[in-house]
């Protein structure tokens, strides 16, 4: 930047017969033959049956436990094809868009396999980066028991791109010795829930009694679900947005009643995200808090080890459970790949029953079969709730390519944080917002 | 830095030397331009073919879809610009721009420009001192001052408030105080720079002119306004420009301090505003659509200011 402004100013200094000159020469070059951006072509030619297949996975927290199991898949998947060479590359999770989106342009880097975020599936597919393998995935026995929600999150219009490898949940934390000493139930409903946040952080005004974020949208979510609202209704392949609907309008304003002096002051929670109310959690500033099965290590590493339990978020009737989002990544096959049907076996092999037990068992993921999802809630009660909280029916974002562009330019966050700054109404707020998605929706299609 | 205090101390020079001198260039028909030619390629390359590009991206449909062949790349005529002046946003960020920047060039230009003047009237080692710590400024990368400035200013672990006992007060909850804020790291980065400047050129006025001021009985003040200044113009013309130019364009404050824009972007400035389009959600062409519109406000207002100043006589 500093580098520009100093060529600018020179530019300047050089006199303005220089930058008539300048501009004749800009002509001259656009008079000249037009170079066209680039684009590059992602399709493959050839589908290889030897050689070596790359493959980009997360790399996690604690990576350690799921290179070994991805190793015994590998090494599985190596008996069976002899003279294949597998590449795994773990990539930083923070610069995972940057790594994919050039792997779509230069599809000669590019790898065979990757790992990416569910919510980035139809975007992934409209970029032409991701192959289809409905055929596949169809005619795969272990894919029968596949969790109807992390089929849906690899679906784009009836199509299937790739295998879910793990879901992820969000439920209620909440601090045990907090509710004891102030003598107060586990909240079962919705404006218990409410009330019991805003009871907590009258009796201790240093605790958020529920910690909410302006920037958590996959928190807010269950608010919206649990009112009957819904992102986007599909009528005939494509989206309309109805957050501005009459239910949808309930569930905001029940969750951005807790921005507020009463609970969670606005000037410090509208800019917070789902790991900042997270870390508030583990280090002991909230009372409650929306965590994943995921944040469960982050919440053990904290000050507040031992002293929280977790339950499903409650939902508008007393004793039910709020959707949740069902989060989670999934793996797929290249469109640019030149060794499909190995890569598919691969897939299988990486995303297979027995690799997403062992991975459970190594790094807390929960399984997406529903078999292999009840074995391990029966070997580890942690994360009974979540599974639970699966069990009443998660929700998925719409599977439209314009999710990822709604989700980039943070539509929803800029309408939270616009109705608990005061600077909206409810009404207003997620008029625009419902504005601006079916403006996304409609360029995508 | 030889580089920059030589630069703006050779135009120094002009209004003492060659003030209304005979015009040098177009004497000689072509020969000039044959020496400047390897130059021109090269200003060529760097400046005009990326300027063309932009320009060319701007009126077609290109995001994701269309860069990895997912889709065809198509003509779209002034579509990103119908569609960016459509969005009440764009204006809104806009004005914020064009005041925000305002604000950062003033108050940058008297911060430099008083400092300049005090480090003529102190002593060798307060001199030195101010010299290193505005150096010291200088040569910090915007994204480390920024990230110490949240930390300085965080609500809850912040020395400056617990200072000025303004308690959990968040900084960048509202939108004047983030915008305050942001103005005060971008002038803490580039006051330096208008420091070293406006110092060298004011060591540059001659003593005689000065001596015969003072023996006029001219006051401070009436030096400065009547002999300092108007020797000084042309430097203050190049670093005016230069932060007109650097304040119009920044983006790692904003960035970093209000974490992306602001709540619900209430501090999205035009660039950070064109990241946001045209890298977060991958709509490259709407984001260079904003890229052509802030390179025309940055030419118009330097045409303009340049304009003004050829009126009055002054050669740069």
């Amino acid at each position: 930047m500093k580098l520009s402004a100093r060529t600018a100013a020179r530019t300047v200094a050089t006199g303005a017969r220089t930058v008539a000159a300048i501009a004749a020469l800009a002509l001259a070059g656009l008079t000249a033959t037009a170079c066209a951006p680039q684009t590059s072509d992602t399709s493959a030619t050839k589908d290889e049956k030897s050689g070596t297949l790359r493959v980009w996975l997360f790399q996690e927290v604690g990576n350690k436990p799921k290179e070994q199991v991805v190793d015994a898949a590998v090494a599985a998947f190596g008996e069976k094809h002899r003279g294949t060479e597998v590449e795994i590359e773990y990539i930083p999770v923070e610069t995972r868009a940057q790594r994919i989106k050039a792997a779509f342009n230069d599809p000669k880097s590019a790898p065979d396999l990757v790992e990416y975020g569910n919510t980035d599936t139809a975007g992934y597919v409209k970029d032409g980066g991701l192959a289809e393998v409905t055929e596949e995935f169809n005619a795969w026995d272990e894919a029968k028991d596949t969790d109807p929600t992390a089929r849906r999150s690899v679906t784009v219009d009836g199509k299937i791109y790739g295998a879910p490898l793990f879901v992820g949940v969000r439920a209620l934390y909440y601090r045990t010795d907090v509710f004891e000493e102030l003598g107060i139930e586990v909240p079962d409903s919705q404006a218990g829930l409410i009330s019991t946040a805003k009871r907590i952080h009258k009796a201790k005004p240093d605790l958020y009694g529920l910690a909410v974020g302006g920037a958590y949208t996959y928190g807010a979510m269950p608010f919206l679900w649990a009112n009957g609202g819904e992102l986007a209704e599909e009528s005939g392949g494509t989206y309309k947005s109805a957050v501005n609907s009459p239910a949808a309008r309930k569930g905001i304003e029940a969750y951005t009643s807790l921005f507020g002096d009463d609970n969670c002051p606005a000037a410090k929670c509208a800019s917070m995200g789902g790991n900042a109310t997270v870390t508030a959690f583990a280090s002991g500033r909230a009372a409650m808090a929306i965590g994943g099965d995921f944040s469960h290590a982050a919440v053990e590493a904290g000050s507040v080890k031992g002293k929280y339990a977790v339950v499903p978020l409650p939902g508008v009737t007393p004793g039910s459970v709020a959707p949740a989002f069902a989060g989670g990544n999934n793996i797929g096959v290249l469109r640019s790949s030149s060794h499909r049907t190995l890569a598919v076996d691969l897939l299988k092999s990486l995303t297979g029953k027995d690799t997403q037990a062992k991975l459970f068992d190594a790094m807390g993921f929960l399984p997406t079969y529903t078999d292999v999802l009840a074995d391990s809630a029966k070997k580890e009660p942690f994360v009974e709730p979540f599974v639970k909280t699966l069990g009443a029916g998660a929700k998925f974002v719409p599977a439209s390519p314009g999710w990822a562009q709604i989700d980039a330019s943070l539509v929803l966050p800029t309408m939270f944080q616009e109705i608990v700054s005061g600077r909206k109404d409810v009404a207003a707020a997620s008029d625009e917002a419902a504005k601006k998605m079916d403006a996304a929706f409609a360029s995508a299609s | 830095m030889t580089n920059r205090t030589d630069g703006p101390a050779a135009p120094a020079a002009g209004p003492r030397g060659s003030r209304r001198g005979p015009r040098r260039a177009g004497e000689g028909g072509g020969t000039p331009w044959l020496y400047l030619a390897p130059a021109l390629v090269v200003l060529g390359g760097l400046l005009v073919y990326p300027i063309y590009q932009l320009g060319l991206i701007s009126f077609l449909e290109y995001t994701q879809a269309q860069v990895s062949g997912g889709e065809l790349t198509t003509f779209k005529g002034l579509g990103n610009y119908a569609e960016l002046f459509g969005d009440s946003q764009f204006w809104q960020v806009l004005l914020a721009t064009v005041v925000f920047a305002a604000a950062c060039v003033l108050a940058t230009l008297a911060v430099g420009c008083a400092l300049a003047v005090l480090l003529t009237r102190v002593r060798a080692v307060p001199r030195l001192a101010l010299m290193l710590a505005a150096l010291g400024a200088w040569a910090t990368p915007a994204i480390t001052g920024s990230t110490v400035w949240v930390f300085l200013f965080d609500p809850d672990h912040g020395p400056v408030n617990r200072l000025l006992g303004l308690g959990d007060f968040s900084w960048t909850y509202g939108r004047y105080s983030a915008f305050t804020l942001v103005l005060l790291e971008v002038v803490w980065c580039s006051f330096p720079f208008v420091m070293v400047t406006v110092y060298a050129g004011i060591r540059a006025v001659p003593g005689e002119v000065l001596e015969a001021a003072s023996l006029d009985g001219a006051s401070q003040w009436r030096t400065w306004r009547s002999v300092t200044a108007p020797i000084l113009r042309p430097i203050l013309l190049v670093v005016t420009i230069q932060s007109v130019i650097w304040d119009f364009k920044v983006f790692t404050q904003i960035y970093v301090m209000t974490n992306g824009g602001g709540i619900a972007g209430q501090n999205l400035v035009l660039n950070v505003y064109a990241y946001q389009k045209a890298f977060a959600s991958s709509q490259y062409s709407l984001g260079s659509a904003i890229g052509v519109v802030m390179l025309l406000i940055l030419l118009a207002v330097t045409l303009v200011y340049l304009r003004l100043i050829r009126r009055r006589g002054e050669e740069l």
